[in-house]
């Protein structure tokens, strides 16, 4: 008995001498199966390049993200390296919770190098640079190649441009007796990714930008022509509308749907569900192409100071590697951010045009995504629900946006 | 110390532990969304900065926090008068059966025993349009038009009310029969040898008696309209409240305040005025209903 304690005592000796000097630092993500188990792996590759540093990796529900930073933040308990939404960096950052990445080390030529040109500008904050992404995700143009056949169009050939946009959605819409939609040739539902449809792509191919440079103003109120495309696809084409057979996920993984603008992160769904479907670069229009590239991003909080800090910054820099982003790639299903990267799978069928789309992407630098998201949901609801035109839908919408921005700027002293 | 007051401690003692639950789970809680709804916190800071009454300055301002209170106070209005009226109504029915009485009051309870979630999804896709929804391809066989129900801005409440309905409906019958069945036969016996009709007896005997329990079951209908949430937040589009905001009650705007905005003072001012209207209310039913009634 006593020698068994002996052992026990040398292992828990040597174990606290190994673990002595050693650096730790701890890592936040909400809890999704396939990132966990890839960031899991993404620690062990690292701790063997790094042995002197230990990575602690905390998830939580997503749900509950906000609530649990919250109150780590005035513990001190909190993490050292955060992943979160790009879109929430100016609350995090004005709440005091992120430091600015050091410029020694990520400077702009590092982002330049690295990532995609709508990075640096979707992690800048007030000429600041707060955190770094794995991935990222761009929207594209699914379509259906069963139905294409079926409507007697050529299953390889989806819509290059606006105009054939409409034309084989209205070639591919079915109704019923009552001209009720039975089959949507598209399906538009502003709730899902029609909002960033509208706001960063259709708006900037009808000749306008969504927003001023900076984000403070919104302009795509000058271009209603962006809102009357959508919305003619709704009450003029009759080629879909918000809320068919649900939502539009549920209508093209039914089939009931031949067309859809959705995001990469669906690829899994859809061919888990054995859907025979293709992937093409959103329609172009004016000789104009645009996309809506949205990520989560690294970034180091306040806390982690002194060598922690070090330790954090390589643990950054490797998450944001070459060799991570092929095995995000592969595990999680996410677009690589590093230009590099995505060149080389710029054939694939499915990744390949999600990947020419982020060359042209813009990261909407959003303050209170929900809320502008619902500003987009009821400019298109006015119009087919209400018959108010897509002018004054539109100029309503920007007015509304506007408060929003302008509560927010103000609350950080802008 | 006398045997009085040892008797008084000990059940002090025992109450302890339920007094400390109400104080730091129901009271804390309350004392602190006062105080929220005078800062201007946003959850993840951790300075709140006292702004005095501007959060309920600017609700009053806020269109969508005026429809949120007219559509609450909607759902209250076209909800519990059907609730009470409906089970009131099968209540005496089922009152009357004597064969399979429980198998019927089953039936009837089944809906709101099931949880809200599921029940609202299967009344969303029930509500869909051609090809998905059930009734919709009902009227459609019939050669009736077909209606957009949560998909328009006057259809959507009225939907999601009777949702509701259909799912109270199972708790009130079952309260009504329990209050029906503690109505002495004898008083109806009696009133029925002096030659009342069934009317008289419906009027004059049974709800009368039975007033204790509608002025309970519209207290409690009343409020749960008034925090009407999972239902709205389930059958409208990403939990909007739409389509334009015509569903969305009180609690939905607090919610999407607190945890989508993360605009804390806003939202706890809001339930601050929910908290005073649910109050009011409540009073003004029991001083108005609460009649005691002898024979």
């Amino acid at each position: 008995m006593k020698r068994y304690l002996m052992v026990l005592l040398t292992v828990l000796l040597l174990l606290s001498v190994m673990s002595f000097g050693k650096v730790k630092i701890v890592y936040w993500q909400y809890y999704f199966e396939t990132k966990v188990k890839a960031i899991d792996e993404i620690i062990k590759e690292f701790q063997k390049l790094y042995p002197e540093i230990e990575v602690e990796h905390v998830t939580f529900p997503y749900e509950s993200f906000n609530e649990k930073v919250a109150a780590s933040v005035p513990a001190g308990t909190g993490p050292d390296i955060v992943n979160l939404y790009y879109g929430w960096i100016p609350k995090y950052v004005t709440s005091g919770y992120l430091q600015p990445l050091p410029e020694s080390e990520f400077s702009e030529a590092y982002l330049n190098a690295n990532f995609f040109p709508f990075v640096a500008k979707g992690v800048e904050f007030m000429g600041k640079r707060y955190a770094l992404p794995i991935a990222v995700r761009s929207l594209a143009l699914f379509w259906n190649k069963d139905l294409f056949k079926e409507a007697k169009l050529d299953p390889e050939r989806p819509p290059r441009t606006l105009q054939e946009l409409v034309e084989m959605a209205k070639k591919l819409t079915k109704y019923d007796r009552q001209g009720n939609i039975v089959q949507a040739g598209l399906a538009t539902q502003p709730s899902g990714q029609g909002h960033h449809w509208i706001r960063e792509v259709l708006t900037r191919q009808f000749g306008g930008a969504p927003y001023n440079d900076d984000y403070t103003q919104v302009t795509y109120q000058a271009v209603p022509a962006a809102l009357k495309f959508y919305t003619d696809l709704i009450t003029v084409h009759k080629v879909g509308y918000p809320g068919f057979m649900n939502d539009d996920i549920t209508a093209f993984t039914s089939q009931a749907a031949a067309m859809n603008i959705d995001g990469s992160f669906r690829i899994a769904a859809l061919k888990k569900a054995g859907i025979n479907f293709g992937v093409a670069e959103l329609p172009e229009y004016n000789g104009i192409k645009s996309n809506f590239a949205s990520f989560w991003a690294n970034g180091i909080t306040k806390n982690c100071t002194g060598e922690k800090l070090d330790a954090a910054i390589k643990f950054l820099k490797f998450l944001s590697s070459e060799k991570v982003m092929e095995l995000w790639l592969e595990k999680v299903g996410e677009l690589p951010a590093n230009p590099a990267v995505a060149q080389k799978y710029y054939n694939d069928p499915i990744y390949g045009p999600f990947l020419k789309g982020l060359e042209y992407a813009h990261a909407t630098m959003f303050v209170d995504e929900t809320a502008q998201r619902q500003v987009i949901m009821d400019a298109v609801d006015r119009v087919w629900l209400k018959g108010i035109s897509p002018e004054q839908s539109f100029k309503e919408a920007a007015q509304t946006e506007q408060a929003i921005l302008d509560k927010f700027w103000n609350s950080v002293g802008k | 110390m006398k045997l009085r007051h040892k008797k008084t401690l000990t059940a002090y003692l025992f109450l302890l532990v339920p007094l400390s639950f109400f104080a730091f789970i129901r009271f804390y809680p309350m004392i602190s969304a006062f105080y929220i709804s005078f800062t201007d916190w946003n959850i993840i800071s951790p300075v709140k900065n006292f702004v005095g009454l501007s959060n309920y300055v600017n609700i009053f301002k806020d269109p969508v926090f005026r429809i949120s209170l007219l559509n609450t106070l909607k759902y209250v209005l076209y909800g519990v008068p059907s609730v009470i009226i409906l089970s009131l109504a099968l209540a005496l029915l089922l009152n009357n059966i004597t064969k399979f009485q429980s198998f019927y009051r089953l039936i009837y309870v089944m809906p709101y025993i099931t949880p809200l979630v599921a029940t609202s999804w299967v009344w969303r896709w029930m509500y869909q349009k051609p090809p998905t929804g059930i009734i919709n391809n009902f009227l459609n066989s019939l050669g009736l038009p077909t209606r957009s129900f949560l998909m328009s801005t006057t259809e959507a409440l009225p939907s999601i009310v009777a949702t509701t309905v259909w799912i109270e409906i199972g708790y009130c019958v079952i309260i009504f029969l329990a209050g029906l069945q503690n109505i002495p036969k004898e008083y109806l016996e009696a009133a029925r040898v002096d030659g009342a009709n069934r009317r008289q007896l419906l009027f004059r005997i049974t709800i009368p008696l039975l007033n204790p329990v509608i002025v309970f079951l519209s207290v409690m209908e009343t409020i749960i309209f008034l925090r009407i949430f999972t239902q709205v937040y389930n059958m409208s589009d990403q939990g909007s409240g739409g389509p334009l905001n015509s569903t969305k009650p009180l609690v939905l705007y607090i919610y999407q305040k607190a945890f989508k905005s993360f605009d804390m003072g806003t939202a706890t001012a809001a339930t601050v005025v929910l908290f005073l209207i649910i109050l009011g209310i409540t009073i003004l039913q029991l001083k108005v209903l609460n009649k005691k009634v002898q024979y």
